[in-house]
């Protein structure tokens, strides 16, 4: 008797601590969820009001004056274009020499160890790097610099995604195409690489989800631009500069254009990411 | 491990000329196997094997699991090479050249020894390109003949019927038993001389079971074919000779109605009638 007793007291206690657990979590998630949607509603709120057609036809204007955001989202989309180019190729073949020819190799660890080092490196220090590797010896900063920084930030999460997509490839996918005589580099490029396509592209996307809002990288490096400029040896507007610097002055003008900045940014980044969701859901895997 | 005198391993190849009596003669050795060992790192999973593998014959190499017959299939082709650690000792003579010396083709090599594996793997695209690959691979064919070596391979493996109107759609979409004929047609495809089978209808209905046994008895008129299995029952239906292995060592090796009838060793009649395995 006092044995049943004694188990449902245990069983009691289980029962508050399982229940205890479950409160606290719905408790963080609905944190995670209300901090979520109030950025998104203060995006929306304050920046709607200001997107116009103008938004994406006129140049950042100086304070008092209307304009919009054209050479900064220029600047965004053609930086950040150029350093998926640069970031997404070395982080692929880096990832696949992690995946493939160097699985389980002492130099596959290490190099492993270095990419979450650098995953997790702050990109202001990303920045100040390429300000000593590019501005400073050319004397100006360019575009190519910022593109530079931004492809440093785009290799590792590439590089991450690419290994752990390849990793799900079966060993006997690439048996079957080896058996075929298919050298290494075929079975990769024909095979493994179609069969982690849709995990490819996902990291793709959210390197440059990641890239898209970056400020600290571009400060030391394309800096900002008043002007219409597509050379990209030049310094060159960006949208992340260009929110710092209006948000932070005293003109109503320039702050209402960051809130239309700031809305235009997080919509693509949220965009990317629905996109690199949808492409990796368990659906879209077959064929 | 001891030895164990009342199983007698190894005797059956220790001495040719009792296993390779009557029956044996007249058949051409494509492949042979001679004193064969395989290590996975320190441990030894091969013993010693030594048996032929004739000519547009299949044979069928059965066992308890883990008695080594995947492994020494895959010795057939080398693809133990993809993995560091294992490595295989002895000499395995393909037409007279040894395919286990370092400086062997390795691609070429597979490209001569086709592979179907016990899981279906047909690669991630379509019916046409996964037959096309391997053809690819080392000849340029034309569009017109591509389309009817494809065409071919389908039909040999009774796979064109149900498919000839969707060869451009993903081999993912095929059922279990239809990838499995889809992996053998894109083997076939490449005209290899050997086929090396790895438990192929262990995932399968009995249905699509039948029709691959069917398919491979009609292989055998143009390949040599060596199937791992653990069904004694598909050995005695599809292979002419049977190599009963045990324990990283072959037991027996025959004519396949002799060894099912009349084993020579306790240890195969012992299995093949079930008292183990």
């Amino acid at each position: 008797m006092s044995a049943v007793v004694q188990d449902s007291k245990l069983y009691a206690r289980r029962k508050r601590r399982n229940a205890a657990a479950m409160v606290l979590s719905y408790i963080a998630a609905g944190l995670g969820f209300i901090a979520l949607f109030w950025i998104l509603g203060t995006l929306v709120v304050k920046g709607i009001g200001g997107l116009s057609f103008e938004t994406f036809t006129a140049m950042t204007p100086p304070p008092g004056e209307s304009g919009g955001l054209l050479n900064a989202i220029y600047g965004s989309a053609i930086q950040t274009l150029m350093a998926a180019l640069v970031g997404t190729p070395i982080g692929i073949l880096a990832g696949t020499f992690m995946a493939e020819y160097g699985r389980g190799t002492k130099t596959a660890t290490v190099v492993r160890f270095i990419n979450d080092v650098l995953l997790s490196a702050p990109s202001i220090v990303i920045g100040l790097f390429v300000y000593e590797l590019m501005v400073r010896p050319m004397g100006h900063f360019s575009a190519w610099a910022g593109s530079v920084a931004l492809a440093i930030l785009v290799i590792p999460v590439v590089v991450r995604t690419t290994e752990d997509m390849l990793l799900l490839v079966p060993n006997t996918l690439r048996e079957a195409a080896s058996s075929l005589g298919a050298s290494r580099w075929r079975v990769i490029n024909k095979v493994c690489y179609r069969a982690a396509l849709s995990g490819l592209v996902t990291g793709a996307l959210l390197a440059v989800a990641r890239i898209s809002g970056e400020t600290a990288p571009l400060l030391f490096t394309s800096l900002n631009n008043q002007f219409w400029s597509t050379d990209m040896n030049q310094p060159m507007a960006n949208l992340p500069v260009v929110i710092f610097q209006f948000a932070m002055s005293p003109y109503q003008d320039w702050q209402k254009l960051a809130w239309v900045g700031a809305l235009i940014i997080t919509t693509t980044v949220l965009a990317l990411n629905i996109l690199a969701r949808s492409l990796s859901s368990p659906r879209s895997q077959q064929g | 491990m001891e030895n164990r005198p009342s199983i007698q391993i190894g005797s059956a190849v220790a001495s040719p000329n009792e296993t390779r009596d009557a029956l044996h003669a007249g058949y051409a050795e494509k492949v042979s196997i001679r004193d064969v060992c395989f290590y996975y790192g320190q441990s030894i999973a091969l013993k010693n094997i030594s048996l032929p593998l004739y000519e547009k014959q299949t044979t069928a190499f059965i066992g308890p699991s883990g008695c080594g017959k995947s492994t020494l299939l895959r010795i057939l082709n080398r693809m133990y090479d993809l993995y560091p650690g294992q490595r295989a000792t002895g000499e395995v003579l393909l037409d007279g050249e040894n395919i286990l010396s370092p400086t062997i083709d390795l691609n070429l090599l597979r490209y001569r020894i086709g592979m179907v594996f016990q899981k279906p793997t047909p690669f991630p695209m379509s019916i046409y390109d996964n037959i096309a690959f391997g053809i690819r691979l080392y000849e340029k064919v034309p569009k017109s003949e591509m389309d009817g070596r494809v065409e071919d391979a389908l039909k040999r493996t009774a796979l064109w019927d149900e498919v000839k109107n969707k060869v451009n759609s993903s081999g993912l979409g095929l059922s279990g038993g239809q990838q499995q004929r889809l992996c053998i047609a894109r083997t076939i495809a490449v005209r290899p001389k050997v086929i090396l089978l790895d438990e192929p209808t262990s995932a399968l209905d009995p249905i699509s079971t039948a029709k691959i046994e069917e398919l491979i008895y009609q292989l055998k008129a143009d390949y040599s074919i060596a199937i791992v299995t653990h069904n004694m029952q598909q050995a005695a239906r599809v292979a002419d000779f049977t190599a009963f292995m045990y324990l990283g060592e072959l037991v027996e090796f025959g004519a396949t109605d002799m060894l099912f009838t009349k084993p020579k060793q306790t240890k195969t009649e012992e299995y093949i009638t079930g008292r183990f395995g």
